[in-house]
């Protein structure tokens, strides 16, 4: 049975949802959305943030008691750079997880597959926790899965661009064989399109642009809370699945005995 | 192959006709597309597109809240120098203006930090004049790494290095790097730069490329808005942010809209430049090109800033005093041009929030580079 529950690498997490902290008006707006999604992971860009000072203004608005902070290392352009900021994290008293994000490409941030799997391999070696945002590449994943990576983090669509779903093959691919949970990334843009996202089977969705640039990013991050929800539900009560042909109400078969 | 080569295939008058023969459907063609060619970007910057600033601004403001969203990313300068070898005639530092001439040493470059950092802001701006001997690289390389220790973010706007040099910045802590060619027309360049190497106009038009390619993350270009005709001048700028983003795609690109200001000397612009042209230039700026940073500084009145950041903004400089020692030793003279938002760093923060904006003032980790 389908649990409303998420798993990663052994901690329970009751929602589906993770949250972003970009691109918002105000830190007290993001504190309210966050409340409102009812996330319990949130990733912060730790170039943002001034991780050794407790009393930065982001971090201020953050409850780690009661949200997993997971630092992602945006705005890295290789494996060295981003196994610099990880660790910059820990060192700094984060807990040893990490949204390991590697995109030279400052435009629309797409990941660079080769640089995020050699920063995967040393980060999983020493310890870290290691969500790697990348294409929906399923041989990727399935390669960061051998390196003991604790999830994978496929995006739908370029990151801000709010298309949805544009990668579904390949993810239908990537959850159909992943042993370890997959967290859509990017690209979601709507209720529906996270709903979509869990509705497939994956295990979470990751959404920043579609709360923060929302009129009213509260407002918001309640819908996308209910609609993960719904999504859940729906996946509880078994979902049925897409058939190319119509089941006649009346078999054309029926007359056949044996 | 580089932008000069590519900027030499066109030819200022043929562009400037192009530019001047567009019509109102070339520009609703232009506002309603979502991939703009050279062209379209030509019908937004011509006169038959100023009916058509209120559609432009609603689509840039689009643009720019799905890009980078509700955020204003907020830097201060900080001026070392206003020696200057050069003779260009519409700037304060002109090596002829008679005024008092300094470079900090390095004790007032730690006495100016000191007094900037308590502004919060993260992001620096290190600026100078251009005198090689006077502000040298080894010099600048002793001000970034003195700079480094309390700033997240350090801009380099001083003369055109080579790459090298570029590289030494960079390995010491420089991230970014602001160069305007301050005009793209070479007749026009070689009019308003009467001495100095600053006369050479392809070494400065290059420099954004060395430093590129020497590893610096973001690059700002602009075009001096008064020295020429400014919608040929910014059709040049798109142009040369488009080359320098397909050419260098790991590097950011920004762009600025400086126009110019009162200083020493007194130099009157040869074209005016209003409040309506320079929007006209930052819309079509954005709707061409989606992601780059566009960038207002303190030279706009605070009123027209204020208004600004609805339309497309994404960098402003705050609280900026363009003298050395204007921090700390509250030096009043030798400016390179006069501030017209003279709100305080914390007013202007201040100002921003209540807009609805996040004030950024740290966007980037020393900890990228690096750093010897």
């Amino acid at each position: 049975m389908f649990k409303n529950e998420l798993i990663i690498d052994g901690r329970k997490f009751k929602s589906r949802l993770m949250i972003g902290t970009g691109k918002f008006q105000s830190n007290e707006v993001m504190k309210q959305a966050i409340e409102a999604s009812g996330a319990e992971i949130v990733t912060v860009a730790l170039r943002r943030v001034d991780i050794e000072n407790p009393e930065d203004d982001l971090l201020r608005h953050i409850d780690m008691e009661k949200y997993l902070l997971l630092p992602n290392t945006s705005g890295a352009r290789d494996a060295t750079e981003a196994v610099r900021l990880a660790r910059l994290a820990r060192a700094a008293g984060c807990e040893p997880w990490v949204k390991l994000e590697v995109t030279p490409d400052p435009y629309y941030l797409l990941p660079d597959p080769i640089e995020t799997f050699k920063a995967a391999e040393i980060l999983v070696k020493e310890g870290f926790k290691v969500l790697p945002y990348i294409n929906a590449d399923p041989i990727l994943c399935k390669r960061l899965e051998e390196i003991g990576t604790v999830t994978v983090m496929p995006l739908g669509a370029p990151i801000g661009t709010n298309k949805g779903l544009k990668t579904v093959e390949n993810l239908k691919i990537i959850i159909e064989q992943s042993n370890i949970p997959v967290v859509v990334d990017a690209g979601i843009g709507a209720p529906s399109h996270a709903a979509y996202a869990i509705e497939l089977g994956a295990d979470a969705v990751l959404v920043n642009t579609a709360i923060a640039t929302a009129g009213d990013p509260v407002k918001m991050a309640t819908s996308f809370k209910l609609a993960v929800e719904a999504a859940c539900v729906a996946r509880d009560a078994g979902m049925p699945t897409e058939k190319q042909y119509a089941d006649a109400s009346s078999p054309l078969t029926g007359f056949l005995r044996d | 192959m580089s932008f000069y080569d590519e900027i030499s295939k066109y030819n200022w008058s043929e562009v400037k006709d192009f530019i001047y023969s567009r019509k109102e459907p070339d520009v609703l063609n232009a506002i309603n597309k979502n991939a703009l060619s050279l062209e379209d970007f030509a019908a937004l910057l011509s006169p038959a597109a100023e009916k058509f600033l209120e559609p432009m601004a609603k689509e840039s403001h689009r643009i720019t809240l799905q890009r980078f969203g509700k955020t204003i990313k907020i830097y201060i300068p900080m001026y070392v120098s206003n020696e200057c070898v050069n003779s260009c005639v519409y700037c304060g530092f002109n090596v002829h203006n008679k005024f008092k001439r300094k470079t900090l040493t390095l004790d007032e470059v730690k006495l100016e930090l000191d007094v900037i950092k308590k502004t919060g802001i993260k992001h620096i701006l290190i600026c100078s004049g251009e005198h090689p001997k006077k502000v040298s690289v080894d010099y600048l390389n002793e001000v970034v790494k003195l700079a480094r220790k309390d700033f997240s973010s350090i801009i380099i706007e001083v003369q055109p290095l080579d790459e090298n040099e570029y590289r030494i910045l960079y390995n010491s802590g420089a991230d970014s790097l602001a160069l305007y060619q301050e005009t793209y027309n070479k007749d026009t360049y070689k009019e308003v730069h009467l001495g100095g190497k600053k006369t050479d106009y392809r070494y400065r038009l290059e420099a954004p490329e060395r430093a590129a390619a020497a590893g610096l993350r973001t690059i700002g270009i602009g075009a001096l808005m008064g020295l020429d005709d400014f919608r040929v001048e910014e059709f040049f700028v798109g142009l040369h942010a488009r080359y320098l983003m397909r050419k260098f795609w790991k590097t950011h690109i920004t762009v600025s809209f400086p126009r110019i200001r009162d200083a020493e000397g007194h130099f009157k612009p040869t074209y005016l430049i209003n409040d309506k042209n320079l929007v006209q230039s930052m819309l079509s700026l954005r709707l061409f090109l989606h992601d780059v940073g566009l960038v207002i500084s303190t030279r706009e009145p605070a009123e027209l800033r204020d208004k600004l950041i609805y339309l497309g903004v994404t960098q402003m400089s705050a609280g900026s005093k363009t003298n050395p020692g204007g921090y700390a030793a509250g030096e009043e003279e030798g400016k390179q041009f006069e501030v017209e938002d003279t709100r305080s760093a914390e007013e202007f923060i201040e100002s921003v929030r209540k807009k609805g904006f996040d004030p950024v003032l740290k966007d980037w980790d020393s900890s990228f580079i690096n750093a010897v």
